[in-house]
């Protein structure tokens, strides 16, 4: 079986249909799979969930998603980036359910890897915790959150090989490890495709058999949503990021 | 004189210790890192998937796979690792980060916490704020005495009770305003007490500009 399809259209052709959940890799424009979010958007599906720790920004990413109303509901953490986003949300036409982020990221998690529900602390007393059960463990107390699963995922990593086997990049990886574990199929977007046996075995982060299908996409614009620098001359302590002193 | 935002970096930057694994947030506490005292190691956490954060790229030299939960550029130390959300959480609710230090928009005397949702505005989310509070070993807020209205008149935010959705219960270990320095007894009955005044700020003003009851134990 040949997992490598030519490009993000043919990946995707007879995954797509009305009504389905799709999660969505990357943290802010980092580590989006945007060209297999593009081809969604050609694919013209519409009542889409999309599980997501953003929604991109206007015309990038899960914009273009958003621009489209191809999108009825988002599960995320945090979508301030986005004015079409806020006017469809106010309007009434786009539903939202707010997660924590680790929330999210363990949802995730524990829908792939078969684990139905679990209990966190994260919430306790909030509005997340309205209406979930909240039980005592050792003197604490802990809100259960369901495991969440998809349809679909779309992930993007830095290599892969025609096995699926998957490294990502710095913190390009976010959220895409776990949502390739958690659809009933996955299709990864790479920066470089490589023969099985080019990837040293125990740096792989993502094993190929949670990968159904992938494409390379060798020339990819990566965008920049906040771009800060220092100056030269600076020290490095004067930078606002800082940095520990080692 | 009240302080200065950073002035209130340099007090919380106080509670630094060496070997500490520490979350900032963004605003006032970003500039914590500013006043790492020398010598002493302190790894930066940023919540999106990485441990030992660096200062911001030279111009020319930023790379859009390398950011903070800010969505900024930076760069990484010869001391970084990476990994997933997940692991990155479970990082933070395991308890394993030291010190988180965030902004909030009130803070009640029991350490309930309220910093992402204002009903009837736009709800932009809670990205991690949440599982910070919930899961870090000391949660310390660092935020401006009062919230001016828009009429000019000001609004307590150290409070008996937050008013706003919360982000967690009894989760604040210490408030520093540009007023001065509170400490809570979150698991506690102790309450919340005033420890130390920013120069020139007396008791009283203190007390006219806080709902919340408090006791006085300045050093």
């Amino acid at each position: 079986m040949k997992k490598v399809h030519p490009d993000p259209k043919a990946a995707l052709a007879g995954l797509l249909r009305d009504d389905m959940t799709v999660m969505c890799g990357g943290f802010g424009l980092c580590g989006i799979p945007d060209e297999l979010i593009e081809a969604i958007r050609e694919s013209g599906v519409k009542g889409l969930t999309v599980v997501s720790n953003n929604a991109g920004i206007d015309g990038v990413g899960l914009g273009k998603l958003l621009e489209t109303r191809q999108v009825r509901k988002m599960i995320s953490s945090y979508v301030g980036e986005n004015k079409e986003f806020a006017r469809q949300y106010l309007g009434g036409e786009l539903e939202i359910e707010f997660n924590p982020q680790g929330t999210l990221a363990e949802r995730i998690r524990a829908g792939g890897a078969g684990i139905p529900a679990f209990f966190t602390k994260t919430g306790v007393g909030t509005k997340v915790a309205e209406g979930k059960e909240v039980r005592e463990f050792d003197g604490e107390h802990y809100v259960m959150e369901r495991g969440l699963v998809a349809d679909l995922a779309i992930v993007h990593a830095w290599k892969g090989d025609t096995e699926g086997n998957l490294v990502y990049r710095k913190t390009a990886r976010n959220f895409n490890p776990m949502m390739a574990t958690a659809a009933e199929v996955t299709v990864a977007q790479v920066e470089h495709l490589v023969q099985p046996g080019e990837i040293d075995p125990d740096h792989i982060h993502t094993p190929g058999i949670f990968i159904g299908r992938i494409i390379h996409v060798p020339t990819r614009e990566k965008r920049i949503e906040q771009r800060t620098v220092r100056k030269r001359k600076e020290p490095d302590t004067a930078a606002a990021a800082g940095g520990g002193q080692i | 004189m009240a302080w200065t935002r950073e002035q209130m970096a340099e007090r919380a930057a106080k509670e630094l210790q060496d070997g500490f694994y520490v979350n900032l947030g963004i605003g006032i506490p970003t500039l914590v890192s500013n006043y790492i005292p020398d010598g002493m190691s302190v790894q930066l956490q940023s919540e999106n998937g990485m441990l030992g954060m660096g200062p911001f790229p030279f111009e020319g030299e930023e790379d859009p796979d390398l950011i903070n939960a800010g969505k900024q550029t930076i760069t990484a130390l010869p001391t970084t690792s990476y990994f997933s959300s997940a692991d990155s959480f479970g990082m933070i609710r395991g308890g394993h980060i030291d010190l988180s230090i965030l902004g909030a928009m009130q803070v009640a005397e029991n350490g309930d916490l309220a910093n992402w949702m204002i009903p009837g505005k736009m709800v932009k989310g809670m990205g991690g704020a949440m599982d910070l509070v919930a899961g870090v070993k000391k949660v310390v807020v660092v935020m401006e005495h009062v919230a001016k209205n828009k009429d000019g008149t000001e609004a307590p935010k150290l409070l008996k009770a937050c008013d706003l959705p919360l982000t967690g219960t009894q989760v604040v270990d210490m408030v520093i305003t540009d007023l001065g320095v509170f400490t809570i007894d979150k698991k506690g009955e102790g309450g919340m007490t005033l420890v130390e005044l920013a120069d020139g700020v007396t008791e009283d003003e203190i007390r006219a500009k806080t709902e919340g009851a408090f006791k006085v134990a300045l050093a």
